[in-house]
């Protein structure tokens, strides 16, 4: 509960830092601010604990996703003031708007009650959309900032309707009530309706197929850094707030709810992995290997019972890798008006630094062994037969195969194609936390217990 | 009110608020003008409204009411960041034709 205090707080103080004029200090202070919470909220890694009429419930699921959020939240912060040079004067802007959004994440991974959940997704989708249009000359953000807005607020109105029937079929909005009852009794029609309801309205925010249609769209519209937020954080913090939605009513969803489940996972790891072989711009091809990642994760909602460590284990490694990659690609595309692949080219020879983490966080995402992506792929697949899904693991697997095409399309233009273009220089920070990322990816793929037995 | 409630029937409260969804679910699919786009989420949202009161009197429970606070207030913020994106866009191309946002595709 003191994490999503203490994450308000900071952003009003950036907004206040704002009118006393101490614009240099704002980033800085925020993320070791950050980071303080994160050491705070990791001390609390094994309580738990309920607050406010159990509106908000920290335990061994909402603490650890907590702190994957906090340091995406870290990563993404510090790459603000380079992506945003021109425009320092909105800086507290930027910063605070992502610390916001920061809170509506945590309350969707912590929260007791429905309406605690609904507060949250909003918060992080209305600070979404406000950064997806944030570049306001640009006609390219306007666009895609309108059409997240729409299909945003359409998803919201879905999830809406679906509490709704929940509440009326149940009588309480509190999550242990909701989960009780399904045990207990045989509940109304409605229940099951707006189950249904509140998955499609999620699966839009993940981006599952067959509801991504808006996302390559958006993310090639959006500020680069912003692009990197919705396909690392907000993508991640959907998953899981799904993940702790189906595992309180999965007692009382019957068999059916599976067999859908695994069709949209095949559906999401197909049409992404496919689509995204035939794109030129990195942004939209990045947008459809998130869609397979989706659908990858989606897989952990069929064992609910025992993967939500698995979970925290592949979300830890694909957003680590995004990050690592997205902090590449905003210095590539640094004042260019487009994301296509040959701005790659050379890459390896001007700059091999950039050029190897990129390529590490390729493959982790493709899962070659020694990156974290590969035993995430690992453990999920063993999960999944263990509990007897062995078309799907035949299908994931075929799919991990065709990713390598696309992830190597990128890697062959950076080494094998001649340089366009001299070298530019590269701001400190985006190597920083490029670099970072990449060894955090590889640390967790070498102690993956460390994850692993955080949520048992 | 729970007489009323009875009288008319629970039933007949859901069918019309899922009319009225519907009717906005239509409205944002087929309507290209952005402002009715608007409109028609914002019907959507406040027929769940009507259902989370209908549900409250019939549970004789007040956390349904208060939901609808919730969601109200949300509402407005979404509706106001919407509003300020129609902005930016009219002022670039002078217009709020949805069918005029095509420049990303692929």
């Amino acid at each position: 509960m003191y994490t999503l205090i203490a994450i308000a707080v900071l952003g009003v103080l950036c907004l206040l830092a704002e009118i006393f004029n101490v614009r240099k200090a704002i980033v800085p202070v925020t993320i070791i601010g950050l980071l303080a919470i994160l050491g705070l909220t990791a001390t609390g890694l094994n309580d738990s604990a309920d607050s406010y009429n159990n509106m908000i419930v920290s335990d061994n699921f909402s603490t650890p996703f907590s702190c994957l959020f906090i340091l995406l939240t870290v990563f993404l912060i510090a790459l603000t003031p380079s992506f945003h040079q021109k425009e320092v004067h909105k800086i507290s802007d930027f910063v605070s708007i992502k610390l916001f959004l920061l809170t509506g994440a945590v309350a969707m991974v912590a929260f007791g009650n429905l309406a605690m959940f609904f507060l949250g997704i909003e918060i992080l989708s209305i600070s979404l959309y406000v950064l997806a249009a944030s570049n306001r000359l640009s006609l390219k953000s306007n666009e895609a900032g309108m059409k997240y807005f729409l299909m945003g607020a359409f998803a919201s109105g879905f999830i809406l309707f679906g509490i709704a029937l929940i509440y009326g079929a149940i009588g309480s909005f509190d999550m242990a009530v909701i989960q009780e009852a399904g045990t207990s009794a045989d509940v109304e029609d409605w229940f099951y309706i707006g189950a249904i309801l509140l998955s499609i309205g999620m699966l839009f925010k993940i981006a599952a197929a067959p509801f991504h249609f808006w996302a390559p769209d958006v993310y090639e519209g959006s500020p680069a850094l912003t692009t990197a937020l919705m396909s690392t954080l907000a993508k991640v913090v959907a998953m899981a707030a799904f993940f702790k939605l189906v595992s309180a009513m999965n007692v009382n969803l019957p068999d059916s709810s599976q067999t859908a489940l695994m069709v949209i996972s095949i559906l999401s790891m197909t049409i992404g992995n496919i689509m995204a072989l035939k794109q030129n711009n990195v942004k939209r091809m990045l947008a459809f290997s998130g869609i397979s990642h989706a659908g990858f994760m989606l897989m952990t909602l069929l064992a609910v019972s025992t993967s939500a460590g698995i979970l925290l284990y592949y979300a830890s490694a694909y957003a680590l890798a995004g990050i690592a990659a997205f902090s590449v690609l905003l210095y590539v595309t640094k004042d260019k008006d487009n994301e296509d692949i040959f701005n790659f080219n050379g890459l390896g020879k001007t700059n091999p630094l950039l050029a190897a983490i990129l390529t590490g966080a390729l493959l982790s995402m493709a899962g070659i062994p020694i990156f974290s992506g590969f035993f995430a792929k690992v453990f999920l697949f063993g999960q999944m037969l263990n509990a007897g899904h062995i078309i799907l693991v035949i299908v994931a697997v075929v799919n991990s195969i065709i990713s390598v095409g696309y992830y190597f399309k990128l890697i062959l233009a950076m080494y094998t194609k001649e340089a366009t273009e001299a070298a530019k220089p590269v701001p400190f920070v985006y190597t920083a936390v490029a670099t970072v990322a990449i060894v955090l990816n590889i640390a967790i793929g070498l102690y993956p217990s460390f994850l692993l037995d955080l949520l048992v | 009110m729970q007489s009323v409630l009875q009288e008319i029937g629970i039933n007949n409260y859901i069918y019309l608020s899922t009319i009225l969804f519907c009717i906005g679910i239509f409205g944002v699919l087929f309507r290209r003008n952005a402002i009715i786009m608007f409109m028609s989420i914002e019907i959507m949202l406040n027929a769940v409204n009507l259902l989370l009161v209908v549900f409250s009197t019939y549970h004789q429970d007040a956390a349904g009411q208060v939901f609808v606070f919730f969601s109200m207030a949300v509402a407005a913020a979404e509706v106001a960041v919407g509003l300020a994106i129609l902005v930016g866009i009219y002022r670039n191309i002078h217009s709020i034709d949805i069918d005029k946002l095509k420049n990303l595709k692929g």
